[in-house]
């Protein structure tokens, strides 16, 4: 027998409003953590910035009430730090993918019975504090390391730390693992049977993998690409700590404009900043993905 | 109120930092008051009626204070102070190598207090989060040019020096406790010296063969010789204040066109650097660098260590400095803040924690005691005719946005 609430509530109009109304209650309260983490940790803060970043720079530094758009005037000073992130982003992506795509692609087909520990050993240097990680490369690269094997053996003398090259690579070598797995996971779902159909079919090696295997990969090079490039443009340790303070990020103008010179309402407006030339960047990135599926699809007509 | 107090303010009169009256009013004890007001009729009528009823229950405190600082001789090891709960924990917030780890450790043996130490790169970076609220710390290390803007903010509190029984200000020079009191010349004491030193520049006599005696040199050098092997501090008060020396203005100048001429001399000097950090000592340990702005604390680890480093303070003179500890306002564990500023006051400590950090100390007790090593060294302690032309840092030159603006200008160049 059916406890009478349940047949009230199956039977008449009233009941269905109820049940109806429930339903909603209970939606609305699993939506509820998702919202507020949605709305405390992303619109509030955005909003703050936003209001802060119209503000003026109180006379011991911090923030104070104002309306003025001259932050955003002034981030003109800070072009050469936008300039230098967009291109080591950019080239540092490009690196990700030219090592990470043969590594990946190798795990993916060739790698047999190894595959799970060569896997493992890519995740294991993530479990080493990223700061160690990062500091290693100090001694590596400094006076004591690979400049003196150089020198050792007849390159003469050679400056690697603070540089360019030392950002990249530390760049390369931390976020490496962020585009193998995208790339992993897409190689293996490829179905092999279609690189057989287009080596019956004639197509050389070059001409299948061009036509068949990296547009068909293209989306995890993608999601991998926008993986890397992301945390790249809001990179601030490995700047500060392989470039020496002389290969300048926007995350290091960040830094030192809100901990430093403490002007809070210009370091907003470089934050609201870089946000925008960070969406820009990955709306060209999805309008390229998307541009790649058409041709895809054309070519299969 | 102690002795220590007592006599603080009894100078302070003397020096007309404060009226009779204020002084009567702060040192209004029972008996002290009594003494005074014989000497002092004039002055006594009005004040001296209204102060008894308001003394009445904190001299009874203040009767069994006496009797236990009476009983404390600062040169004696610290023992934990009597019937005050400090809680377990206590924030330290600080710079980096800045204490001996066994000078932190023996203070949790005594008093069952941890110690949870933060470090910072900068006073802006401490004062920035300051600011921002809701830190949770409990004693900080501020530089002497912090107090004035720390103190307009009210973000530490005023001494109780009651509390700091070990401490005597007349151990101190006077020049390197001076800034600690704000508003500037008044009684209220924000901090009492941790140490002090100078900012100059650290070269390896074994790469570094041309003579080097001045900011000048340091520059010019930087750009030539010793191209790509120079470092300089990620530090805007150090940095543009040792390339304004370059043209002989003051180091806290914040004239617009002469930090100009500054801002030429860093962008120009830069693409010559090494790195601009304030993290060298690895640098010129494994002699990526070979010369780097350094201080004191610094150049002496490194002299240490390595023999061939020395240092050097620029002849145009630069800045002399002093860190302070200080209690943060609406501090958690504020006794335990109290207890650690007395352990630090006790000289035995606090010369046995400098042999650690290398930096020269102020109380004059604890210079006996450190070793003649120290006492004698050049570094630690130079001679007068070096120290003459330095100039302690202006809370301007701290906050100046100009200076700030100027300086991150320079980094993202």
């Amino acid at each position: 027998m059916t406890p009478p609430g349940l047949a009230a509530a199956r039977t008449s109009p009233a009941g269905q409003t109820a049940s109806r109304w429930r339903m909603r209650l209970a939606t609305a309260l699993m939506l509820a953590p998702m919202s507020a983490w949605y709305f405390f940790l992303l619109v509030v803060p955005l909003g703050i910035l936003l209001v802060f970043s119209v503000g003026e720079r109180a006379p011991e530094g911090g923030y104070q009430a104002g309306f003025t758009l001259d932050n955003y005037v002034n981030l003109s000073t800070r072009a050469t730090a936008f300039g230098n992130t967009l291109w080591m982003a950019a080239a540092g992506t490009i690196l990700c993918i030219l090592v990470g795509y043969p590594l990946a692609y190798y795990l993916a087909t060739r790698a047999g019975d190894k595959k799970t520990v060569l896997l493992i050993l890519v995740i294991v240097p993530f479990w080493t504090s990223f700061l160690i990680r990062t500091y290693a490369w100090l001694t590596i690269l400094g006076n004591t390391g690979i400049p003196a094997f150089l020198e050792a053996v007849g390159f003469g003398k050679t400056v690697l730390l603070n540089t360019p090259f030392a950002v990249l690579l530390g760049i390369v070598y931390n976020y490496l693992p962020l585009m193998v797995f995208p790339l992993f996971v897409s190689l293996e779902r490829l179905d092999k049977r279609l690189l057989e159909a287009s080596k019956d079919l004639g197509a050389g090696r070059w001409a299948t993998f061009r036509q068949v295997t990296l547009p068909l990969t293209l989306p995890g090079l993608l999601s991998g690409a926008i993986l890397v490039f992301i945390p790249i443009m809001g990179e601030y340790l490995i700047p500060a700590l392989l470039g020496g303070g002389k290969v300048f990020f926007v995350g290091n103008a960040l830094f030192d404009m809100y901990l430093q010179s403490r002007n809070w309402p210009f370091g907003s407006a470089a934050a609201i900043g870089l946000i925008l030339v960070v969406l820009v960047a990955v709306g060209f990135y999805l309008w390229f993905g998307s541009r790649g599926r058409v041709e895809r699809q054309v070519s299969l007509l | 109120m102690d002795r220590t107090e007592f006599l603080k303010h009894d100078r302070a009169f003397q020096r007309g930092h404060i009226s009779r009256r204020a002084f009567l009013q702060v040192t209004g004890l029972g008996t002290a008051a009594a003494v005074i007001a014989a000497c002092a009729p004039s002055t006594t009528t009005s004040p001296a009626p209204s102060e008894a009823p308001s003394t009445g229950p904190s001299t009874g405190a203040a009767s069994e204070a006496p009797s236990a600082s009476a009983g404390i001789d600062p040169l004696a090891d610290w023992t934990p102070p009597q019937g005050v709960t400090l809680g377990d924990t206590l924030e330290l917030t600080t710079w980096p190598n800045y204490h001996d780890p066994k000078t932190l450790d023996r203070f949790t043996q005594l008093t069952g207090v941890k110690i949870n130490v933060t470090v910072f790169g900068s006073n802006e970076e401490m004062l920035a989060k300051l600011q921002a609220g809701g830190t949770g710390w409990d004693v900080l290390v501020p530089t002497n040019y912090t107090f004035e803007t720390y103190g307009k903010l009210k973000l530490l509190e005023p001494l109780d020096l009651t509390k700091i029984p070990r401490f005597d200000a007349s151990r101190y020079e006077a020049r390197f406790l001076m800034p600690a009191h704000y508003p500037a010349g008044s009684p209220d004491l924000y901090g009492i010296n941790k140490d002090w030193g100078t900012t100059g520049y650290v070269i390896n006599t074994k790469h570094v063969t041309k003579p080097m005696t001045s900011w000048k040199d340091f520059w010019d050098l930087a750009r030539a010789d010793y191209s790509g092997k120079v470092t300089i501090h990620d530090y805007q008060l150090t940095a543009i204040g040792n390339a304004l020396k370059y043209y002989g203005y003051s180091f806290n100048s914040v004239d617009p066109k002469e930090l100009a001429d500054a801002e030429k001399l860093l962008l120009d000097v830069k693409p010559h650097l090494f790195a601009i950090t304030s993290d060298y000592q690895p640098a010129m340990r494994n002699q990526d660098a070979w010369i780097a702005m350094a201080w004191t604390g610094d150049a002496v680890q490194l002299n240490r260590d390595i023999s061939e480093i020395t240092y050097v303070i620029g002849k145009e003179g630069g800045e002399i400095w002093s860190d302070f500890f200080a209690v943060v306002a609406n501090a958690p564990h504020r006794e335990a803040a109290y207890a650690f500023l007395d352990y630090m006051a006790t000289p035995k400590i606090s010369a046995k924690d400098a042999e650690f950090h290398g930096y020269p100390v102020v109380d004059s007790a604890a210079i006996e005691l450190l070793p003649d090593s120290m006492k004698s060294n050049p570094i630690v302690y130079p001679p007068a005719d070096q120290l003459a032309p330095l100039e302690f840092g202006a809370a301007v030159t701290l906050t100046d946005p100009n200076r700030a603006e100027l300086w991150a200008r320079v980094k993202s160049a």
